[in-house]
């Protein structure tokens, strides 16, 4: 009792305090906040726009992508934790659940912009009702296309396709430039990238991949098979670059950027680094098997470390990154995606028509929940890699059907 | 006599409270946490024995003890017999003997995981040397980075072994007329026992713990078929943030190495007595 009531009072203090001088958290204190490499420019813009106009200051490290979650692991069992970390949004689920972020449910309902803040997003840094994180980046799968080899094979560059089937017909098209052109390219040893690619076209068809808690898995649908089977067929008529079995990642960009993939599911993203190196590209949603489009909503989360005693310093910067100046200024003018749906349209966006497919597709796109993500789908050793390499690879229909045994059974384990 | 036994208590304290804090401390915790759910943060939760029936139920685990037990025995034969090989090459004082010695250490001043990544960047096909490398089998670069990188290393412990062998024993043989092979059977290899023991304990151990390698050249694909014990141990504390189950699995590899040691080195040392 006496501990709740000190707790209320502290609250109120704070409520108090954050009305009367809304510059109390903003006291010049020192806050780390640690990401992964995919997404360190995007938290250094963040800090660099927020130092400078604030007494507070951001320090951003960041660790190599494959290291980061074993590195958050153990600074949590060491009680170390960053005052501010950004974490794989997938993951979210699992760190809220492990307490590994500091409650900011409060804080959060009490913006103003609430609801517009990517739902997905917010949904996955969600455990049993409170909020524990909050968007960082997002990033969208999408197809990229290369508008010269499309004009060279015949296709006109501005219409990209509206259907899976359509997307296989332009990559058969341009892989008959021979050569060392292929006509599309995929990360078949990689859950991360099939997941991020392939789900889309599952859920553009209506169909669904998991269940809404994450506890069941549902790729033995009709819907998933399908999609399988035409990069199946893509792969085993040399469509797809052989190169695709292997790629587990690391590669998969340097693959696009070469200039000899016709089109291919990625990272909206990528856009820039792949025609920095020269390659004229288009951008389309990813479409289902027969029409319609979605995309996965990746990118980051990004919560307040639990055992940080900086707790109001820290959500002031999380609020200010969630502000219309930080979404505009730091994310949009850097063309990327800003997660409050409304300000998808802004004065960068509309330069650019490509940005206005990507930011249109968050309202449509889906982040996947589950507390077990990562040990099941991103892990390579879970079982929807071996699921993934059975379908495309091996037994197409057996794979599925034990696959999604083995998921589901992964989903729920304790 | 008792000035002495505390004399000699205080010498030992500095090294009684290293290994204390670093090996029987951390080995009590691990064996505490394999009796809990053990969260990252918050209150441990007692549970046993499920982080010790969970093993069994672990398919993923059963395939890497499988991959790890083969592995083990390819790469001791192999690693053993290389660097016993290099150690009777360069066995006896010649010119040029000292470049070769050295020359064949070298690769153990590279660290390991340093010589994975030299071995991922060879191997790749994106940025490495030889075209077409990209298909090679995942186990069979494993293991030439492991010959290469610990051969030298095992070429040193057998030759210091083969030159503690008394020459007048050699020369005696040699005057009863002994051919090279038998010199080598009858003479050679029974007193090098001790020294075969321990290049033969160190590497299945090693090998039994294998980790690194594996996790930077193939993550342990492709399809699991390279995932070691210890990246399985990984996966539960990293992964799936199961602390407990991590530690339930460290145990059973814990007694499972010890019965394995000690098996060996009774089978070695009975031989040699």
């Amino acid at each position: 009792m006496k501990a709740m009531l000190a707790a209320v009072t502290l609250l109120l203090a704070t409520a108090a305090c954050g009305a009367e001088e809304p510059g109390a958290a903003d006291d010049g204190a020192t806050l780390t906040l640690w990401t992964r490499a995919a997404t360190e420019s995007v938290s250094k813009a963040y800090a660099d726009a927020y130092n400078a106009s604030h007494k507070n200051k951001i320090e951003v490290t960041a660790y190599p992508n494959e290291e980061y979650p074993a590195k958050l692991a153990s600074a949590a069992g060491a009680k170390s934790l960053p005052d501010l970390f950004a974490a794989d949004v997938v993951f979210a689920p699992q760190y809220a659940a492990q307490g590994l972020w500091a409650d900011v449910s409060d804080q959060f309902k009490s913006l103003p912009f609430k609801d517009s803040v990517a739902p997905s997003h917010v949904r996955a840094g969600t455990w049993e009702g409170h909020n524990f994180a909050v968007p960082h980046t997002i990033d969208l799968s999408v197809m990229l296309y290369n508008k010269d080899l499309y004009t060279k094979a015949g296709l006109d560059p501005e219409k990209p396709p509206r259907t899976l089937a359509e997307f296989a017909e332009h990559a058969r098209k341009i892989d008959k430039l021979g050569e060392d052109v292929h006509g599309t390219y995929f990360g078949g040893n990689c859950g991360g990238c099939v997941e991020f690619t392939f789900w889309p076209s599952v859920w553009a068809a209506g169909g669904e991949v998991l269940d809404n808690d994450g506890r069941s898995g549902k790729v033995d649908s009709p819907e998933m098979a399908e999609v399988f089977a035409v990069y199946r067929d893509l792969y085993d008529q040399g469509v797809a670059s052989p190169a695709s079995k292997g790629e587990a990642g690391p590669t998969w960009l340097g693959a696009l950027q070469g200039g000899k993939v016709g089109i291919a599911p990625g990272p909206s993203v990528w856009l820039d680094a792949i025609e920095s190196k020269g390659v004229k590209t288009g951008l389309a949603p990813i479409p289902g098997i027969t029409g319609g489009e979605s995309t996965f909503l990746g990118g980051d989360a990004i919560g307040i470390g639990a055992t940080s005693a900086k707790t109001e310093q820290a959500w002031d910067f999380l609020a200010w990154t969630m502000s219309e100046e930080a979404q505009v200024e730091v994310i949009a003018k850097r063309k990327g995606v800003p997660f409050r749906t409304d300000l998808a349209s802004n004065k960068y966006s509309s330069a650019d028509p490509r940005l206005v497919t990507a930011n249109g597709l968050v309202a449509k796109g889906k982040t996947p929940y589950a507390r077990n993500f990562n040990a099941t789908f991103n892990d390579p050793q879970g079982p929807w890699l071996t699921t993934v390499r059975g379908a495309l690879f091996g037994d197409a229909s057996s794979a599925l059907m034990t696959g999604n045994e083995a998921i589901t059974k992964s989903l729920r384990q304790e | 006599m008792r000035r002495r036994a505390v004399t000699g208590a205080l010498y030992a304290t500095p090294a009684a409270v290293l290994v204390g804090l670093f090996f029987v401390v951390p080995l009590l915790l691990v064996g505490w946490m394999s009796l809990n759910r053990w969260p990252l943060l918050g209150k441990p939760r007692f549970n046993a024995p499920a982080n010790y029936t969970g093993v069994v139920d672990n398919a993923l685990l059963t395939s890497a003890a499988w991959f790890t037990v083969q592995y083990t025995v390819l790469i001791t034969v192999l690693l053993f017999v290389v660097a016993f090989g290099l150690a009777l090459l360069v066995q006896n004082r010649r010119k040029g003997v000292g470049f070769f010695r050295t020359a064949f250490f070298l690769p153990m001043a590279v660290g390991f995981a340093s010589a994975s990544l030299l071995f991922l960047g060879l191997l790749s096909e994106e940025i490495g040397p030889f075209p077409g490398t990209g298909d090679s089998s995942a186990l069979g670069s494993a293991v030439l980075l492991v010959l290469w990188r610990f051969a030298g290393f095992n070429m040193l412990i057998l030759l210091t072994g083969l030159q503690a062998i008394p020459l007048d024993v050699y020369e005696a043989a040699r005057i009863d007329g002994a051919t090279r092979w038998q010199t080598f059977r009858r003479i050679t290899v029974p007193m090098m026992r001790p020294t075969i023991a321990l290049v033969l304990t160190m590497m299945t151990t090693g090998s039994l713990l294998a980790f690194d390698q594996f996790w930077i050249l193939t993550r342990g694909g492709p399809d699991n078929s390279t995932t070691s014990l210890v990246m399985v141990i990984y996966r539960e504390a990293f992964i799936r943030l199961d602390l407990g189950s991590a530690a339930g699995i460290s145990v059973v590899l814990l007694v499972l190495l010890a019965v394995f040691s000690t098996v060996q080195l009774a089978v070695l040392r009975r031989r040699s007595a």
